[in-house]
């Protein structure tokens, strides 16, 4: 680093193109295996995010005809009212809490945006957000690109990755002002229980913190209910709820979100979206009032299809000796590879080198995600025993050695 | 029936090839229970038959397949019941279905040829008793089938990694 007594100092600009804290962030772990696969064929990828269904027909088609009718302008910056109106209903029949269509909701570019938003409403340089390590790849990103700084909260595979609320009790600072929270989780599937998450708002309560709830995978559970952290007492006031139909409806092309959240907070965003995204594709949100007028029997033939994959992926990691604590949401398996002799980024790049399936290592999401992979199984089941007879193999290889 | 059973019904109908310990993880059962279930379900002829959804035309194979409609006069004490279990057992006829509307009977004929087909139907169907007349729909070609999309084209490529 130059000082400023160098009388050569020169600014910045000069020499290095890009911001400090653009640097300062790690590329992306997932980069490299990106570059490796596209050299290789008849790769099996468990390494995607996103539903293998198609877009559900009724809501393509929904869409085709508003382009026929000539939906191609813009929208008000908080999105068209028929699907703020359509979301406050949603969220009020399904978890009890009640946002203002008017101005409680903002229609965003999927939950990435929401979660920008968020970060650059809220903080000032030098905040700190507290989040539970591992966790999904942008959080710490969007939280140091606002200028705040990240403060992991451990969650640990003995615990079957569920936080702890101590944990994050003791981590709060002068400076922190919020807790950020993605659950059901990815990657490791975890979806804590109402009591887990009302000790974690009574942390929030007490140290007077703001709490950012990206609930994307809020329809992906298995044999549970979720809770949605703006339910629980006292929460409404203090939660910035971001949620989408990425994953429930497939539709994560189509790139459409929303924040709920008390009005003060949402003029906040509603200030930075306005200049910066104007407002989310017409195209989307059309197709997105669609879907969440209609696409209720989707969701639940999704999500039924999704939970027998489930099943059959996380009974075939744990007979072959990978520990995989059981997900109760979203759709990933985050087993262990500790039992092999080797790194979770070795692991990965050896397994798609020589068996040509892909996954994730999850040290991409965060220190604690070491020694595990992610695996996503929103794929066919055929893929999925396939590529659990290549782990296999290359597992048996492994002991063997 | 119990919700299990149902599970059942609707995983083998949509993929018949599953194997009990298949099913037995999807439905987080026992193996032995799972097998028992199966074999009740087919003793019972709820399960009457698995089979394989077959695109034929992409075999190159020919056949055809006609839709006729039957009216028939329904008998005394049996109704429909006689006529249609009489034409059923045709093995020409591959479906029979009672109608509501301008007809009565439904009939899925296939055969090797038109002129197959058109035999079975003005010698074998349409002079059978209490048959009063047939309209022959030749079928030409299939979009759909059990739920299925035929031609549907492979869906564009997913990225192969997604955070």
């Amino acid at each position: 680093m130059q000082t400023i007594s160098e009388p050569t100092a020169e600014p910045r600009g000069r020499k290095e193109r890009i911001a400090a804290r653009v640097r300062d962030v790690p590329p992306s772990g997932i980069r490299r295996f990106f570059d490796l696969i596209q050299t290789m064929e008849g790769v099996i990828s468990l390494g995607v995010g996103e539903p293998d269904f198609t877009t559900p027909w009724h809501i393509r088609e929904a869409a085709i005809y508003s382009l026929e009718r000539g939906y191609t302008m813009y929208t008000s910056n908080y999105g068209l009212i028929e699907l703020r109106q359509a979301i406050a209903e949603h969220l009020a029949r399904r978890y009890g809490v009640a946002y203002d269509p008017q101005d409680e909701i903002l229609i965003t570019f999927g939950v990435s945006e929401g979660l920008d938003l968020a970060m650059r409403a809220i903080l000032d340089p030098g905040d700190e957000v507290l989040v539970p390590d591992p966790g999904y790849v942008s959080y710490a990103p969007c939280v140091v690109f606002a200028g705040g700084e990240v403060c992991p909260v451990p969650t640990s595979a003995e615990h079957g990755f569920h936080p702890r609320p101590a944990d994050f009790g003791e981590r709060v600072s002068e400076r922190t002002r919020a807790i950020l929270l993605g659950y059901p989780n990815n990657p490791t599937g975890i979806a804590p229980g109402r009591k887990t998450l009302a000790e974690i708002a009574k942390v929030a309560e007490e140290n007077d913190l703001l709490v950012v709830s990206d609930e994307i995978y809020d329809r992906l559970v298995y044999g549970r209910d979720h809770v949605c952290f703006a339910s629980l007492p006292g929460m409404r006031d203090r939660t910035i709820l971001l949620g989408g139909f990425s994953k429930a409806y497939a539709m994560t092309g189509w790139r459409v979100g929303y924040v709920a959240a008390p009005r003060d907070i949402i003029a906040g965003l509603v200030k930075i979206h306005q200049y910066t995204a104007l407002c989310a594709p017409i195209t989307g949100q059309m197709a997105a009032i669609e879907a969440i007028k209609n696409g209720e029997p989707d969701v639940a033939s999704m999500v039924e299809e999704y939970d027998r994959r489930r099943r059959v992926m996380v009974r075939g990691f744990n007979d072959l000796g990978l520990t995989c604590p059981e997900p109760e949401g979203a759709f990933y398996a985050f087993p262990s590879i500790r039992s092999l002799d080797q790194s979770d980024e070795e692991f990965a790049e050896q397994l798609l080198r020589e068996e040509k399936v892909a996954v994730v290592p999850g040290s991409a999401f965060g220190a604690c995600g070491r020694g595990h992979v992610r695996c996503c199984y929103a794929t066919s089941l055929s893929q999925i025993e396939e590529a659990l007879r290549r782990i296999g193999a290359y597992v048996k290889r492994k002991r063997k050695a | 029936m119990d919700e299990i059973s149902i599970k059942l019904l609707k995983l083998l109908e949509r993929d018949a090839s599953l194997t009990t310990s298949e099913l037995a993880i999807m439905l987080d059962r026992p193996s032995d229970e799972i097998a028992q279930r199966v074999a009740e379900l087919e003793r019972s002829r709820i399960v009457v038959r698995r089979k394989a959804l077959v695109n034929w035309e992409r075999v190159g194979e020919e056949t055809v397949t006609a839709l006729i409609e039957v009216k028939v006069s329904p008998q005394r004490e049996v109704g429909f019941g006689a006529i249609a279990a009489r034409i059923a057992r045709f093995s020409e006829a591959r479906s029979v279905h009672l109608m509501s509307g301008t007809y009565d009977l439904a009939v899925e004929v296939t055969g090797r040829t038109m002129k197959e087909v058109a035999n079975f139907v003005s010698e074998k169907l349409a002079p059978l008793d209490g048959v009063q007349g047939t309209t022959t729909h030749f079928l030409l070609k299939r979009y759909k089938e059990d739920g299925e999309l035929l031609d549907e084209p492979e869906p564009p490529p997913r990225l192969p990694f997604t955070p």
